[in-house]
C-alpha cells in the first residue's frame, strides 16, 4: 500500500487519462449520436433505416469486439491510426453514440404530439415551435437517460486497459502485480476513484434536472 | 406521417425528400462499397483467411468452446445475480436501517465500479494458482455487478405494484414477510421479466471482458483463431455476428415474454439513480 501512496502521482496520471478518454469520447459521441438521432426521427426513410440498423447492430455488439475491430482488425485495411488514445476514443465513440442516439430519440418521442399540434394551431412557425415548445421539453426529458449513458461510458473507458492504454484499470493491474499482499486495498483505492467520477456525473445530472424542473 | 417535429409533407416537400433519399442512398452505397473495396484491395477475401470458418473442426470449436462457454457464463451469472439481486433488493426495502444502509452501500459500490476492474481484481486475487479460475472469476464479477443492477430492478418492480395491494394484505392480518412473499413479489416478477431479460443481454455482452484474463468464450476462441491464421478482420466479423445473433434471439424472447405476461403495456424501466444501466 505504501507503494501506491509514494507513487500517487502515477494513480492521478492514470485517472487523468481515464477522464481524458471520457471527455473526448463523450463529446464526439454526443455529436455523432445527435446526428444519428436526427437521421432516425427525420423524414428521409433511407437515413432512418440506416440509423436503425447502426443502432441495433452496435447495441448488440460487445464493446470489446469494437475495440478488437479498431485496434487489431483495422490495420489490416491499412486504415491504421498510430495514436492509441485516438483509437480508444474512436472505439468508445462508435459504441456510445448508439446509446446517445437512443437517449435523444426517447427524449424527442416523450414530447406529446398535442404539444406540436397546439403550437402550430396558434400560428407558430417551425423554428418558433421548435425553440419555444418542443426542444425545451425534449431537452429536459433527455437529461436522465443521457446521464446514465455518460456514466456507463465512464466505466467503459476501462476496456481500453486491455489494449495498451495505461488508464486507471491498467494502472491498478500494475500496482496489484507489484504488491500482491495489498490487493484489496489497491482495488478499493481505484474503485473510489471511479466512484468519484460516477458521483460527479450523476450529481451534475441531478443538478441540471432540478434547475430545469418545471411545474406540470 | 406527422410527428412532433414536422407536419405532413405536401407534394413539393415530398419531391424534395425523394431527392434527399436518393442522395443519401447513393452516399450509403458508396460508403459500403468503399469498405468492401478496401477489404478487397487488402486481400481480406482470400480463401485462406476465411477457411477456419468453413472447416467443420473449427466451426465445432467456435460453437462448443466459444458460443457455448459464453452462454454458460452468461447463464450462471444471471441465475446467481437473480438470487443476489432479490436478496439485496428486498434488503434495500427493509424497515431496519442496519439492513437497509449496508445493502444500499453494496448496490451503489458494485454499480459504480467498472466491471473489468472488478474482474481483474477477482481473477488475480482469488482466481490464479489453484483458485477459482478465469471462468468463475468472470461469473463472480458478472454476478456482483448484475446482482447490484437487478436489486434496483426488483425494488422498482415491487414499488410498481399498486399501494392498495400491500395495504389490503396488511389489513387482512398478513405479516411483513407474507406481504412481500405472497402478495408483492409474485406481481412484481411479472412486471420485471422484460427488464431482467434485457439485463441478460448486457450480461452476455459483458462475458467478452473475460478476454483480458484469458477466460474461455467466443473472444478467447477468436483470439486463438486470428493468432494462428492471421485473419483478425474475418474473425472479428464472424465472432461479432455470433454475439449479435445470440443477443437478437434473447431480445426476441424478451418481447414475446412481455407480450404474454404484461400485455401491450409499457416496459418497466428501473430508475437510473447513480449508475447507468445502459452498459
Amino acid at each position: 500500500m505504501d507503494d501506491v501512496f509514494s507513487n500517487f502521482d502515477l494513480v492521478l496520471k492514470a485517472f487523468a487519462l481515464t477522464i481524458e478518454l471520457l471527455v473526448v469520447s463523450a463529446l464526439t459521441s454526443l455529436v455523432l449520436g445527435t446526428l444519428l438521432a436526427a437521421f432516425r426521427v427525420g423524414p428521409i426513410s433511407v437515413l432512418a433505416k440506416a440509423g436503425t440498423l447502426y443502432v441495433n447492430l452496435v447495441r448488440n455488439t460487445p464493446l470489446l469486439m469494437i475495440f478488437i475491430f479498431v485496434f487489431i482488425a483495422m490495420p489490416e485495411l491499412e486504415l491504421n491510426i498510430e495514436n492509441f488514445f485516438v483509437k480508444g476514443c474512436l472505439a468508445l465513440t462508435v459504441y456510445t453514440s448508439a446509446f446517445v442516439c437512443e437517449a435523444i430519440r426517447s427524449g424527442i418521442n416523450s414530447v406529446s404530439l398535442g404539444q406540436a399540434e397546439a403550437s402550430r394551431a396558434v400560428g407558430f412557425t417551425f423554428v418558433q415551435s421548435m425553440r419555444h415548445v418542443i426542444l425545451p421539453q425534449a431537452l429536459r426529458a433527455v437529461v436522465p437517460p443521457l446521464a446514465s449513458v455518460l456514466i456507463a461510458l465512464a466505466k467503459n473507458t476501462s476496456v481500453a486497459a486491455a489494449f495498451g492504454l495505461l488508464e486507471a484499470t491498467a494502472r491498478m493491474r500494475y500496482f496489484t502485480n507489484n504488491n500482491a499482499d495489498a490487493r484489496p486495498e489497491i482495488f478499493i483505492t481505484f474503485a473510489i476513484g471511479y466512484i468519484i467520477i460516477v458521483e460527479v456525473l450523476s450529481a451534475g445530472a441531478i443538478g441540471l434536472e432540478r434547475r430545469w424542473k418545471v411545474a406540470r | 406521417m406527422s410527428s412532433v417535429l414536422f407536419d405532413n409533407p405536401g407534394p413539393r416537400t415530398r419531391a424534395r425528400h425523394k431527392v434527399y433519399s436518393a442522395a443519401a442512398a447513393v452516399a450509403l452505397v458508396l460508403v459500403v462499397a468503399g469498405l468492401v473495396w478496401l477489404m478487397y484491395v487488402n486481400g481480406q477475401f482470400a480463401y485462406e483467411l476465411w477457411e477456419p470458418f468453413l472447416t467443420p473442426a473449427y466451426i465445432e470449436v467456435m460453437l462448443v468452446d466459444g458460443l457455448l462457454k459464453t452462454l454458460q457464463m452468461a447463464f450462471f451469472s444471471v441465475i446467481f445475480a437473480l438470487g443476489l439481486g432479490l436478496v439485496l433488493g428486498v434488503a434495500k426495502m427493509s424497515d431496519h436501517a442496519w439492513v437497509r444502509w449496508p445493502s444500499w452501500g453494496i448496490v451503489e459500490f458494485f454499480r459504480a465500479v467498472p466491471l473489468l476492474l472488478l474482474i481483474i481484481f477477482i481473477f488475480f486475487t482469488f482466481g490464479t494458482g489453484g483458485g477459482i479460475g478465469s471462468f468463475w472469476s468472470v461469473v463472480l464479477g458478472l454476478t456482483l455487478y448484475n446482482g447490484a443492477v437487478l436489486a434496483e430492478v426488483f425494488r422498482a418492480g415491487v414499488n410498481a405494484v399498486p399501494h392498495g395491494q400491500a395495504e389490503a394484505a396488511y389489513a387482512i392480518g398478513m405479516r411483513k414477510s407474507q406481504v412481500m412473499n405472497v402478495v408483492l413479489l409474485p406481481q412484481a416478477v411479472k412486471i420485471m421479466l422484460p427488464a431482467i431479460i434485457s439485463q441478460m443481454v448486457v450480461a452476455l455482452k459483458d462475458t467478452s471482458l473475460g478476454f483480458y484474463i484469458l477466460a474461455p468464450g467466443l473472444t478467447a476462441v477468436g483470439k486463438l483463431i486470428y493468432t494462428e491464421f492471421r485473419n483478425p478482420l474475418p474473425t472479428a466479423i464472424v465472432v461479432t455476428s455470433l454475439y449479435v445473433a445470440a443477443n437478437l434471439v434473447l431480445s426476441l424472447i424478451a418481447t414475446r415474454v412481455q407480450r404474454r405476461l404484461v400485455g401491450e403495456q409499457k416496459a418497466l424501466e428501473a430508475p437510473d439513480m447513480a449508475a447507468g444501466s445502459a452498459v
